[in-house]
């Protein structure tokens, strides 16, 4: 009964985004704010990649919401899973091969980390995406070594040093020209690395802050012990 | 007939990856694949929103690569998927943890296990026997209480 219940559900909603995207028509969608978008881009931001000017740009407010919700989910977990036990079993190492892919990976992943956040207004990327690497650069070796320990100290002050660097450029273009996260700076050569005014810095500040959070949140997940004593 | 469309295979691919999660999170009793099915199911989410924004022929909004006047897919689509990846990420590893508590606690990820012992914990805590209704269907799953049975059962049911 419940499995045809739940069988037709499925069906119904199937069929309920069918019917939406057959109307919506493939390849030639209306996209009013889009195509304004596209078109101004260059002018209002400066930066070559349009993607990052929405998300530093025009959505910046929306981005600090979004690192909110981030925020909010690290400390949840952190609060949910708690402290270690001080003589907690640590899970087996993991072997030759594991432990020395994540030592060559590690930098590596790093520095593609930082290239992917620092050249987040020119090319795909930002500070989304590179902060996640950064974060899987640390994961993987905590996952290799279950002995190592990061530095949680460390990475909430990092966390919180790049978040409050984040609404500082916004306060400073809301004391400066009257609106919150006003990209500023002129817009300088398009295409250089030193363009598109405070965009790189906005991205440097979210990858740090998704980087460190990320990290953080992982490794207290595979921190945890998943026996009770 | 024969060749199918791109636009149908992307389309039916994001619907499918909706479907697919949310069928998974329906019929399985265990909370570790509900949450792998509501990965698939914001995958297939991710993908729909994409898939909005693309244009025939068009290149990715990068200023400064391919002819001048070239059409570009809409940023915005791309944007909103950008945050929603990584929100994912966040949101999946906060589970990730509940779940560790609740097996830490319990030693079970089962469902229908969770709901017995979760059941005893609340009777035991306030200190009333546990109820078991005759009324209360022998089926293997957790079924629904039927409606016309709850009147005669004040404290039955079930969590």
């Amino acid at each position: 009964m419940r499995n045809l219940a739940s069988l037709l559900f499925s069906l119904g909603l199937a069929f309920l985004l069918l019917a939406i995207a057959a109307q919506l028509g493939f390849g030639h969608t209306p996209m009013v704010v889009g195509s304004r978008i596209l078109a101004d881009a260059q002018s209002d931001i400066g930066a070559a990649n349009i993607v990052t000017a929405v998300v530093f740009g025009y959505r910046g407010f929306d981005t600090l919401g979004e690192l909110s919700i981030l925020f909010a989910a690290a400390t949840a977990a952190g609060l949910v899973l708690g402290h270690r036990r001080a003589g907690a079993p640590d899970d087996p190492q993991g072997g030759l091969v594991l432990s020395a892919g994540a030592d060559l990976l590690f930098p590596l992943l790093l520095l593609v980390g930082i290239y992917i956040v620092i050249h987040g207004h020119l090319t795909p990327g930002g500070g989304f995406q590179g902060g996640v690497i950064l974060a899987a650069a640390f994961f993987v070796s905590v996952i290799a070594k279950p002995a190592l320990r990061l530095a949680h100290g460390a990475i909430s002050v990092i966390e919180g040093l790049a978040g409050a660097a984040f609404i500082l450029i916004g306060l400073w273009a809301l004391v400066g020209d009257g609106s919150f996260l006003k990209p500023l700076l002129g817009h300088g050569v398009l295409g250089q690395l030193v363009s598109a005014g405070t965009m790189p810095l906005l991205s440097s500040a979210v990858g740090l802050k998704v980087g460190s959070e990320l990290a953080g949140l992982l490794a207290h997940i595979s921190e945890s012990e998943a026996r009770e004593p | 007939m024969m060749s199918l469309s791109l636009e149908a295979i992307l389309y039916t691919g994001a619907i499918g990856l909706v479907v697919i999660g949310a069928l998974g999170l329906v019929l399985s009793h265990h909370l570790f694949r509900m949450l792998l099915s509501l990965a698939v199911a914001e995958a297939g989410g991710n993908l729909l929103v994409v898939l909005a924004g693309y244009r025939g022929g068009a290149i990715a909004p990068i200023l400064g690569y391919g002819a001048p006047g070239t059409p570009m897919v809409d940023p915005i689509p791309q944007a909103l998927v950008l945050t929603a990846i990584v929100i994912g990420v966040g949101v999946q590893a906060l589970a990730v943890a509940v779940l560790v508590r609740v097996y830490r606690a319990y030693g079970t990820l089962d469902l229908r296990d969770l709901v017995e012992h979760m059941q005893g914990d609340i009777a035991k805590a306030a200190g009333i026997p546990r109820s078991t209704s005759t009324h209360a269907p022998g089926g293997e799953r957790p079924l629904p209480p039927v409606p016309a049975l709850v009147r005669h059962q004040p404290r039955g049911g079930r969590s």
